[in-house]
């Protein structure tokens, strides 16, 4: 009964009760089962990518109106494997001048990266790779390694563009941190705990409904920090050749592309853990094969909106982007951080005095983070509507650039 | 709780593993026949001039700042949410002073124009 409802948990008992008969002490069963459940997670992970390669490519051309892959294997399934083994075989070229060491660390640390996140992400009740308390930390400070590589592969590449590519990195990808990380401080308020794990636990109702503001504001953050359009201007390739990843050939090429790829995933499955309940669903804790497969369900449809934006969004222009990470994203996220805190703080000061049922409790918590958030989303809506308003009004369109001053000479 | 960490810590050398050990091996498999015309630099077919670690904006040295300066106070907020049970009026009210001069910082920056992309 226990292998249908759980299958992995019971195959890493029976195998630690086959090596504890084998005659190993305790304590190197345990250094091996968790180096065996790190190499499962690690490959699940790789292993995933040649799927979401055709995944992503089908779906593009289902949108473009076209066929995609179809011709290796039932739908083109298989075509990934022909690719993987063409680009095996390509040979490095690196640029005269590089600095030999960033340049060959790049596409690994850009892959590492995204796939250091799998650790701490559930994938039912009792299956996580490591339920540390902090999570969420974790999961903020391994981000930004992956940011740490594109500068790394944009310097050492020995090339202007690459250079540009590298700059823009830290204009994009460093500044859309700050509202993300502000937006991650609201689920970590609400369930009290950095563990990914435990915030799961605690989202008896889907923090979407309670905090929608943080969640929209981390799924467009997570985007812009995967590098991909509409805010791919790292490597935009009408004008600066491919940025970052100009001067990469070969394999190390294909690792950047492995990484973008399972990074899109990855934001997806941390947006479904964070905000959208993660396993938890009908059955979930008594069952929790369920559990994953409700967590993979979810992080597919997610999956599928990031692809639904990529493909219908034109590429932003820098300023407009830093503008609407600065004056957009960022104060209203420290609002809604400051409002969100005021009113926890009341609804535990209040809530206990009324002695409700627990679903009571719930429901109130819920109506009031919702009315709190649609009172701000209003705030904001009604504040842009005046701007607006008054810069018709003055009859002045703002100028796109501040083009100088001709010469004196010129005009005369 | 040990478990846990000693998983991040193998999984660390994992993860480090998967990426490295095909590139070196197809470093290996690849052939491999430099000359001078395939290494140089690809600049869209044009030679390059000059040096590529040169000075560049200030512009993006600014911004890199203004994340510095926000990220490192952030961290302090984390723990701030997860004792918020724990805390007194005061430590909630300390909390949102916290944020409020973030949040001054912010529109001290944006009236000084540090945020303008010029």
């Amino acid at each position: 009964m226990s292998f249908l409802t759980d299958p992995i948990n019971a195959i890493a008992d029976w195998l630690e009760s086959l090596l504890l008969s084998l005659g190993l002490t305790s304590q190197a069963v345990t250094i091996l089962m968790t180096l065996l459940g790190a190499i499962v997670v690690g490959s699940f992970g790789l292993m995933l990518v040649i799927f979401l390669i055709w995944v992503e490519r089908k779906v593009y051309a289902r949108i473009q109106d076209r066929l995609g892959p179809n011709r290796v294997g039932p739908w083109g399934i298989l075509q990934t494997f022909p690719d993987m083994i063409k680009i095996f075989t390509k040979e490095y070229i690196t640029p005269i001048g590089a600095d030999k060491v960033p340049y060959n660390l790049a596409p690994i640390l850009s892959v590492s990266a995204v796939l250091l996140a799998w650790a701490v992400i559930p994938f039912a009740s009792t299956v996580v790779g490591s339920d540390i308390n902090v999570g969420v930390l974790y999961i903020v400070a391994v981000g930004a390694i992956g940011t740490l590589g594109i500068i790394l592969a944009g310097w050492s590449s020995n090339n202007k563009y690459a250079l540009l590519g590298a700059f823009r990195t830290v204009a994009q990808m460093v500044s859309y941190e700050v509202p993300m990380v502000l937006a991650l401080l609201i689920p970590v308020l609400l369930a009290r705990s950095m563990g990914v794990n435990s915030i799961v636990q605690s989202q008896q109702v889907w923090y979407i409904l309670l905090a929608p503001i943080a969640a929209f504001f981390f799924f467009i953050t997570s985007i812009a920090e995967t590098g991909r359009a509409p805010f791919d201007l790292l490597e935009a390739e009408s004008e600066i050749i491919a940025g970052y990843q100009t001067e990469y050939s070969g394999l190390k090429f294909g690792m950047f592309f492995v990484g973008e790829f399972l990074h899109a995933f990855t934001i997806s499955a941390l947006t479904v853990t964070l905000f959208l309940g993660g396993w938890r669903g009908p059955w979930s804790e008594q069952v929790p094969l369920l559990g994953t497969a409700y967590f993979f369900i979810k992080t597919f449809i997610v999956y599928f909106i990031v692809l639904w934006v990529r493909i219908s969004l034109p590429r932003l222009r820098i300023d407009q982007m830093l503008n609407f990470n600065w004056k957009f994203l960022t104060p209203i996220a420290l609002v809604m951080l400051m409002a969100t805190a005021v009113l926890e703080k009341i609804l535990s000061t209040w809530l206990p005095t009324l002695r409700l049922t627990d679903s009571g409790v719930i429901l109130i918590r819920t109506i009031t983070h919702l009315g709190l958030n649609v009172l701000v989303a209003a705030g904001v809506i009604y504040l842009l509507r005046s701007y607006t308003i008054r810069r018709e009004k003055v009859g002045q369109p703002r100028p796109l650039a501040v083009a100088p001053e001709p010469p004196a000479s010129v005009l005369e | 709780m040990q478990s846990d960490w000693l998983f991040i810590a193998l999984f660390l050398l994992i993860v480090a593993a998967f990426p490295g050990v095909p590139i070196l091996l197809a470093g290996i498999l690849g052939p491999r026949r430099p000359n001078s015309i395939k290494n140089s630099v690809y600049e869209c077919g044009i030679e390059t001039v000059g040096n590529t670690w040169i000075q560049f904006r200030i512009q993006y040295y600014i911004f890199g700042l203004t994340f510095l300066v926000f990220d490192v106070e952030l961290v302090f907020l984390f723990p701030w949410a997860v004792a918020f049970n724990s805390l007194s009026l005061f430590g909630v009210i300390a909390g949102i002073l916290f944020i409020l001069i973030l949040f001054i910082e912010l529109l001290a920056a944006w009236r000084k124009g540090v945020l303008e992309w010029v």
